[in-house]
């Protein structure tokens, strides 16, 4: 299971980067972000290299932050490589609550992160069918390359 | 009850008890205090025009400011030699008013605080702790007087000392507590840290006032102390503790009304409101010698509490203090005050008691925006979740206003704290909307 940041933000001009310029400035470096939002508010889910270091930092500079564990799923970087992994857990009746995917630096495998109901049933169903899942080790050594 | 003969009085004896007694304290005041007589001559009142209770409307108001232009002793009616003792206002919202008591008055007094005492269901076999302050401030030593002459065993240890207080509470076997409600939880806690169980020792009672306090606290009150917590009300410049205090029904807050007259007015139109509604508190002395007070303004706000109650006393019930009319909002003529708000938010798990009341106008309508900082341990992850919150949070606010209301939610932290009073409200009525 991986750790996902996930920081409650009023829909205010310059708040994302006041939260990205705090994780900045502590030298943690993002994997990927993915922003839900409202009418009135937000709420930002990142990975990335130090998550309980960013915690702390966050909580310190004031924002609302918690922790959840979502699946990341190593699927072959191919059309139809997602529907698979998908029809697989619908079959299984896991129900997928949110999901985003970003591309692994090296271009050969797409990166997806699923929060679902019921992640034992989702990881044992995800092995069977001979996908890769993702451990914290793997993800947050994963090398992106300085721009 | 320490009184029956006045506390269950029949109602009809009851009036023309306070209407004689209000004709024999206006013609008192008119001779003898000249801030009445040149208000009222200034009014065109005529204080020998009131005949019964009907004819209150007419008197003229007496406010805060009254009493601080007549500071020290302009606001007495009687000469020095028939005054024994001095007091003073403790002095929260501005400058110190000095209050005089005859013999008298003490000893009204006395039996007035006796009443409270006996309504928390105390008696002679008490032991009552009295953690008031003594001195200038009226609580310590009017609640002193009322212990001894219910017949309790008084122990005058006044507030601080909190490690002390609980040695005494343990050692002596104190059975009531007289404290103000926020000193009260904190000597639940220090107890707690000193490793003693307030609920494994005798006390049984908390007599509480002073301050402001909510019926959540009172929950909380009894349930870490392991007691029946009762309300009582007073204040300095109509009498200090003993004016008003709940019986063991704990619904509302007795009035003592053969010596003290309340009347509930509407703060904007000061026209007397019908009982039930909501508006500012105004007492009217009818026994006090020292420094009577006419229609005194308190800018407490409540609402009388129809139907009887259950204890036998027939004296009306006010309801607890829910606010100061300082604070008070008017939204499309609903009175609205933050305090209602606060109780809703503290019932509310996930959300943090810091809030603001945002009002604008939408076209003619007035809009009220309550922003609610979400509580900093919430899990933020699921919309659906700080949805349902938000729902929440609205319908609450909804049910116990009257008047629909938006709520938005803010980031933990946000609203700015600030170390005296807290900003609640900001009123953007005026401004031109866009």
């Amino acid at each position: 299971m991986i750790k996902q940041l996930s920081v409650f933000l009023e829909n205010n001009p310059g708040r994302l980067a006041e939260l990205t310029r705090t994780l900045g400035d502590a030298g943690i470096n993002m994997r990927a972000l993915m922003v839900a939002d409202t009418a009135e508010y937000g709420v930002v889910r990142i990975l990335c290299d130090t998550p309980d270091k960013a915690v702390s930092v966050l909580e310190g500079s004031g924002f609302g932050v918690s922790v959840s564990e979502v699946i990341a799923v190593e699927v072959p970087d191919r059309p139809g490589g997602l529907a698979d992994v998908l029809e697989a857990l619908g079959s299984e009746g896991i129900n997928v609550e949110y999901a985003y995917c970003f591309v692994e630096p090296s271009g050969t495998a797409a990166v997806d992160i699923f929060r679902v109901d019921d992640p034992a049933k989702a990881q044992t169903t995800l092995k069977m069918i001979g996908v890769r899942v993702a451990g914290a080790a793997d993800l947050y050594s994963i090398d992106v390359p300085s721009i | 009850m320490y009184q029956p003969e006045y506390e269950a009085m029949d109602q009809g004896e009851l009036e023309a008890l306070q209407s004689e007694r209000l004709k024999a304290t206006l013609a008192r005041v008119y001779d003898n205090v000249p801030m009445y007589r040149a208000k009222y001559d200034e009014a065109g009142f005529d204080p020998s025009t009131v005949k019964s209770l009907s004819d209150l409307a007419k008197i003229p108001f007496t406010v805060k400011n009254d009493l601080r232009a007549a500071y020290p002793y302009g606001m007495f009616a009687v000469p020095m030699r028939d005054i024994v003792r001095l007091q003073a206002s403790s002095g929260t919202t501005g400058q110190v008013t000095v209050v005089g008591y005859t013999a008298r008055d003490i000893d009204n007094w006395a039996d007035l605080m006796a009443r409270t005492f006996a309504s928390a269901g105390a008696g002679p076999d008490d032991i009552v702790q009295v953690a008031y302050g003594y001195g200038l401030f009226t609580g310590g030593l009017g609640a002193h007087y009322g212990s001894e002459r219910l017949g309790c065993a008084t122990i005058p240890i006044s507030g601080g000392n909190t490690k002390r207080q609980i040695q005494v509470m343990k050692d002596f076997g104190v059975t009531v507590f007289a404290a103000t409600p926020s000193y009260a939880l904190l000597v639940g806690e220090t107890a707690l840290e000193m490793g003693i169980d307030i609920r494994d020792l005798p006390l049984r009672a908390g007599v509480f006032g002073a301050e402001p306090w909510s019926e959540n606290m009172r929950l909380q009150l009894e349930e870490v102390l392991g007691i029946k917590a009762i309300d009582i009300y007073g204040l300095s410049e109509v009498l200090g503790p003993g004016v008003a205090a709940e019986c063991e029904a704990q619904h509302g807050l007795h009035v003592n009304e053969d010596h003290f007259i309340i009347e509930i007015v509407d703060p904007e139109t000061l026209l007397p409101v019908p009982d039930g509604e909501m508006g500012e508190v105004v007492f009217t002395t009818i026994t006090k010698e020292g420094i009577p007070v006419i229609r005194y303004r308190t800018r407490d706000i409540s609402r009388i509490l129809t139907g009887k109650c259950s204890c036998g006393r027939t004296f009306r019930r006010m309801q607890r203090i829910s606010g100061r009319t300082d604070d008070m909002l008017i939204i499309r003529g609903v009175n609205v005050f933050p305090s209602q708000i606060e109780q809703v938010l503290t019932g509310i798990p996930g959300v943090a008691p810091h809030y603001q009341v945002v009002l604008t106008k939408h076209g003619s309508l007035d809009h009220v925006e309550v922003h609610v900082e979400v509580g900093p341990d919430f899990a933020f992850d699921e919309i659906k979740a700080l949805e349902r919150l938000q729902n929440r949070v609205k319908a609450e606010i909804v049910s116990a206003l009257a008047i629909s209301i938006g709520v938005k939610l803010v980031e933990p932290k946000s609203i700015q704290r600030s170390e005296g009073k807290a900003k609640r409200v900001v009123d953007l009525r005026n401004e031109r909307s866009e």
